[in-house]
C-alpha cells in the first residue's frame, strides 16, 4: 500500500486515518507468518508471501465451470498431483505445499479479479493457471503489477515474454515449424489449406505457418478460413476443401467445434487416412470428444503424448490415472500443467528462496529431468526448451508417435521473419 | 404522490443520504482497497441497473442489450487508455511501435482513422456519451416510430447484442479481439493501478453514480416521469392524449443508453480492462437481472440489487468454486418467486410497515406506504 503524500498534507492525513481505521477490522485476518516469522522463514521470504514455517501456499487458477472447463479440468488435474507428489517428496525447502483453488469461470475479466484476489489477499507463493490466450492476457498485467509468478501451461501464439510468467507450453514457432518441415518432406506437401478458429491464437499460428509455407517450404497456401468460437457448421469449408485439393489440411479449430469439423470431414466423405491432416489444436482431451473413429488418420502437432514411451511418462500415466480415474486421458496442456509445480519447485530451491524477483532471476537454466515429456528446460526467455512430435491419431484416441525433433526446439516466442 | 416535489420527497431523500453514508463512509472504512475496488466493478453495472429503472421499470420497455451500451461506452474509454498505454516507448518490441499491441500482432501497421480521435481525453468523454446516444437513437427511432413494442423490441436489442459482439470478435486487427483490451494503465499519465488511484477512482465513481440517481430523480418526478408510467400503463390513451409516445420512448431508452455508457466507461477505468464479455446477450441478461433483484420500479432499489448479486457471485464463487452457479441460479429464482418486485418490495411490503407502526409520527412525513423504494409501487401495480 503506498502512502506517499503527493497531494496535499490534508488529504494525506485523511487518507492514513482512514486506512488505520480501516485496517482494524483486518488484524483478525491478518496472515499468521507475519507474527510468526522464524529467521528461516524469514530468509527465504523478504516480501510477505505467504510462507510459514511448514507451509507454503500457492494459487490454482482455472475455468473450473464454463465453456472452458472441459479442456482446463486436466490442468486442474496435473496441478493437484504434482503437487501431491512434491509434498511426499518432502515439500520445498522443508515446507509442504498447500494450494487455494479460484475458479476463474471461462470469463477472461473474473481470471483478472480471481488473479488480484490471490496475489493480493492470499499472498501466494505463485500461480498456476490460466488456459487461453484470453485469460492470460487479463491476468498479465495483475501479475506484473503485484510481483506474481505464473506457470502458465498452453500451448500459445508467442508474441510475449514477462518476468513474472513461466511459459510450460509451447510458443507457435516450437509447435509448428518442425511439423510442417516434416510432413513437407514426408509427404511431399506442397499446397496447404488453413481452417480456424476465429482469435489471435489461430491467426498467429496460421500467419507464421504461411510464412513458412511460402518462404520456406516453397509451397502454396490454397486457402485461409476462420470461424467464431463454437461454430458448428463447416460445410462451406469443407466443400472449398474437395475444390482445392490441398496436399495437407492444417487445422487449429478449437474446443466444441472440434467435434462437428470432424464429424462433418467424415460425412462429406474425406478419408483422413488418405487426405492428410495436420492439427495443432487436438490433443487426447479432444478426441474424448470428438470420437477416434471420426478422425483417426489425422497427424497432431504437439510435444507430449500420452502414449510416449520413456520411464518418466511410464510412471506419470499410471500415478495420474490413480489419483484421477482410469478412464482419463492426459494431453499436451495436461501434461505442461503438471510441469508448472516442479519446475516452480526447482526453481525454489536454487534461488534459495521463495522471493519472486529471485525466482524470475534464477529460472533461466533451471533443468527438470523427471519431465513426462522427457527432459525440458527453461531458456533465458522465460519458455521451455522442448521437442517437437507429431503423432498419428488412433481409433482408440490414442496416438501413435511417428517423427519426433532429434533435439530440443528453442523457444522464439518473437520470431524474426515470420511478423 | 399527492405532493409532488420537483426531486424527491423527504422519505426518498433519506434513503439517498443512507445509501450515501453507505458507499462514501461504511464500505471504504470497512473494505481493503481490493475489495473496494471490486466494489467499485460492481458498481459499474449499478448504471446500467439505473438506467433499466427508467427505460424498463418507468417506460416499459424491456431492453435485453443495454450490454451494447455498456460495451460502447467502455470501449470509447479503453480506446482512450490503450493508445495512452502504446505510447512508442512502452511498445518498442514491436514491429510497428506506437500502435496498441494486438493491432501489431493483426499486421495492421497504422492507427486506423476512427482510433486517431481517441488521442484527446475531451473528444473521447464526448464519444462516452454522444456515440451509445446516437446508436440507441437509431435504434429507438427505427423501433418506435413503427411501433415495434415489447417482446420483439427485447429480441430486437438481443439480436443487436448478439451483432456487435460478433464484430467486435470478428474485427480483432482493430478492437482486440475476444480478448478485448488488455494492460490499460495511465489516465493522462496518472497511473490508473497502484492503490491509491483505485481509492480516487471509486470515489469518482460514487459522486458520478449519485449525479445519475439525481438525474434518474428528476426525471421520475418531473411531468415526463409520469408520462413515461402512463404509457406503461395505457400506451393508446397517452397516444390519444396527443403525446408522441414514440419520442418519449426513443428518450428513456437513450437516458438508459447513456447511464449503461458511463457505467462501461467507469468499468474500463476501474477494471483497467473491456472485452467482447460485456456486450453479448448473457451479459445483458444478466442486467437485467440485477435491476429485477433490486425491483425494477425502485430507483436505489436497482443499485442495492446490483451490489448484492454480485457481491453473492464474488462469496459464492470463492467458497465453492466448483458449485456456485447454482447457488446463485437458486438465488435468483427464489428472489423472482418469492418477491417479484425484488428488494424494493421486500422493504415496502414488509419492512417499511413495520417500521411506521414502531415510529408512527417518524420519519416518514407523506404517507404510510411512501418507502425509499418508489411510490408508484403505491400508485399502481405494474403492467406485466
Amino acid at each position: 500500500m503506498s502512502d506517499d503524500t503527493k497531494q496535499g498534507l490534508q488529504s494525506a492525513f485523511r487518507r492514513k486515518l482512514l486506512m488505520g481505521i480501516a485496517a482494524i477490522p483486518a488484524l483478525t485476518v491478518l496472515p499468521r507468518p507475519s507474527f510468526a516469522q522464524a529467521p528461516a522463514t524469514s530468509a527465504i521470504n523478504t516480501t510477505g508471501l505467504a510462507v510459514t514455517d511448514t507451509e507454503v501456499t500457492v494459487g490454482i487458477l482455472h475455468s473450473a465451470t464454463g465453456t472452458m472447463a472441459i479442456s482446463e479440468t486436466g490442468s486442474i488435474e496435473a496441478e493437484k498431483l504434482a503437487i501431491e507428489q512434491i509434498n511426499a517428496a518432502g515439500g520445498i525447502l522443508g515446507r509442504k505445499i498447500k494450494f487455494i483453488q479460484e475458479d476463474g469461470a471461462s470469463d477472461w475479466p473474473t481470471f483478472a479479479e480471481k488473479a488480484k484476489k490471490l496475489l493480493v489477499n492470499d499472498k501466494v507463493a505463485a500461480i498456476m493457471g490460466c488456459w487461453t490466450s484470453a485469460s492470460r492476457k487479463a491476468v498479465l498485467p495483475v501479475v506484473e503489477q503485484y510481483n506474481g509468478m505464473l506457470y502458465y501451461p498452453t500451448f500459445y501464439e508467442g508474441l510475449e515474454q514477462s518476468k513474472n510468467v513461466i511459459y510450460t507450453g509451447q510458443e507457435a514457432t516450437q509447435q509448428i515449424l518442425a511439423g510442417l518441415n516434416w510432413i513437407a518432406k514426408e509427404k511431399g506437401a506442397k499446397s496447404f489449406f488453413f481452417v480456424g478458429s476465429d482469435y489471435i491464437w489461430p491467426r498467429t499460428s496460421n500467419k507464421i505457418a504461411r510464412k513458412h509455407v511460402e518462404n520456406v517450404l516453397k509451397g502454396k497456401v490454397v486457402g485461409e478460413e476462420y470461424y467464431p468460437l463454437g461454430n458448428t457448421q463447416f460445410n462451406s469449408v469443407i466443400n472449398k476443401i474437395k475444390l482445392t485439393k490441398p496436399d495437407v489440411i492444417f487445422t487449429d479449430v478449437v474446443g466444441g467445434s472440434n467435434v462437428a469439423f470432424y464429424k462433418q470431414l467424415k460425412a462429406a466423405g474425406i478419408d483422413l487416412s488418405k487426405q492428410p491432416l495436420l492439427t495443432i489444436s487436438v490433443t487426447e482431451d479432444e478426441i474424448d470428444g470428438i470420437g477416434g473413429e471420426n478422425i483417426a488418420g489425422a497427424y497432431a502437432c504437439m510435444k507430449y503424448f500420452q502414449s510416449l514411451d520413456n520411464p518418466n511418462n511410464k510412471a506419470f500415466v499410471p500415478a495420474f490415472k490413480k489419483m484421477w480415474g482410469e478412464k482419463t486421458v492426459i494431453g499436451d496442456v495436461t501434461q505442461a500443467a503438471y510441469l508448472g509445480p516442479w519446475l516452480w519447485k526447482l526453481t525454489v530451491e536454487k534461488a534459495g528462496s521463495f522471493d519472486v524477483d529471485k525466482i524470475a532471476a534464477a529460472s533461466p537454466g533451471v533443468e527438470f529431468k523427471g519431465a513426462p515429456e522427457g527432459y525440458v528446460r527453461i531458456h533465458e526467455n522465460h519458455h521451455l526448451w522442448s521437442k517437437t512430435r507429431v503423432g498419428r491419431a488412433k481409433l482408440d484416441g490414442q496416438f501413435e508417435l511417428i517423427y519426433e525433433t532429434a533435439d530440443l526446439v528453442e523457444p522464439d516466442p518473437f520470431p524474426k521473419g515470420y511478423q | 404522490m399527492i405532493d409532488n416535489p420537483r426531486f424527491a420527497n423527504r422519505s426518498e431523500l433519506i434513503g439517498i443520504l443512507v445509501l450515501a453514508v453507505l458507499l462514501v463512509v461504511i464500505l471504504p472504512l470497512c473494505l481493503d482497497v481490493f475489495r473496494l475496488n471490486l466494489v467499485a466493478k460492481y458498481l459499474t453495472y449499478a448504471f446500467v441497473a439505473l438506467g433499466l429503472v427508467i427505460c424498463w421499470g418507468y417506460g416499459g420497455i424491456l431492453s435485453l442489450g443495454q450490454g451494447v451500451f455498456f460495451g460502447l461506452g467502455g470501449y470509447c474509454m479503453a480506446m482512450f487508455l490503450k493508445l495512452e498505454a502504446s505510447s512508442p516507448e512502452n511498445t518498442k518490441i514491436q514491429s510497428t511501435p506506437g500502435i496498441p499491441d494486438f493491432m501489431d500482432w493483426n499486421q495492421i501497421t497504422q492507427l486506423p482513422f476512427f482510433w486517431k480521435p481517441f488521442h484527446s481525453l475531451s473528444f473521447t468523454i464526448a464519444a462516452v456519451i454522444l456515440v451509445p446516444a446516437f446508436f440507441a437513437f437509431i435504434i429507438g427511432a427505427a423501433m418506435f416510430k413503427r411501433r415495434v413494442g415489447g417482446t420483439y423490441f427485447a429480441i430486437i436489442t438481443q439480436a443487436v447484442a448478439a451483432i456487435l459482439t460478433i464484430l467486435i470478435v470478428g474485427q480483432q486487427g482493430y478492437t482486440g479481439g475476444i480478448n478485448g483490451m488488455t494492460d490499460l494503465r495511465t489516465l493522462k499519465g496518472w497511473d490508473i493501478r497502484p492503490d491509491h488511484a483505485k481509492v480516487v477512482l471509486y470515489f469518482f465513481e460514487v459522486a458520478c453514480l449519485f449525479g445519475c440517481i439525481f438525474i434518474a430523480q428528476f426525471i421520475r418526478h418531473s411531468k415526463l416521469g409520469r408520462i413515461l408510467v402512463a404509457m406503461r400503463e395505457k400506451e393508446d390513451r397517452v397516444r390519444f392524449s396527443g403525446y408522441s409516445v414514440a419520442n418519449f420512448k426513443i428518450f428513456a431508452f437513450c437516458i438508459a443508453a447513456i447511464f449503461a455508457a458511463i457505467g462501461g466507461a467507469m468499468f474500463a477505468l476501474n477494471v483497467g480492462f473491456m472485452s467482447p464479455s460485456f456486450v453479448g446477450i448473457v451479459p445483458s441478461i444478466e442486467m437485467v437481472i440485477y435491476t429485477a433483484v433490486g425491483g425494477r420500479l425502485s430507483i436505489l432499489g436497482a443499485i442495492y440489487g446490483t451490489l448484492l448479486v454480485n457481491f453473492a457471485k464474488t462469496s459464492l464463487s470463492e467458497s465453492f468454486p466448483e458449485l456456485w452457479l447454482f447457488g446463485l441460479g437458486g438465488l435468483f429464482i427464489a428472489v423472482v418467486l418469492a418477491f417479484p418486485n425484488g428488494l424494493a418490495g421486500i422493504w415496502g411490503d414488509y419492512i417499511q410497515p413495520q417500521l411506521n407502526r414502531l415510529m408512527p409520527s417518524g420519519k416518514s412525513g407523506s404517507g404510510p406506504k411512501a418507502g425509499w423504494h418508489d411510490s408508484s409501487v403505491a400508485d399502481g401495480a405494474p403492467a406485466e
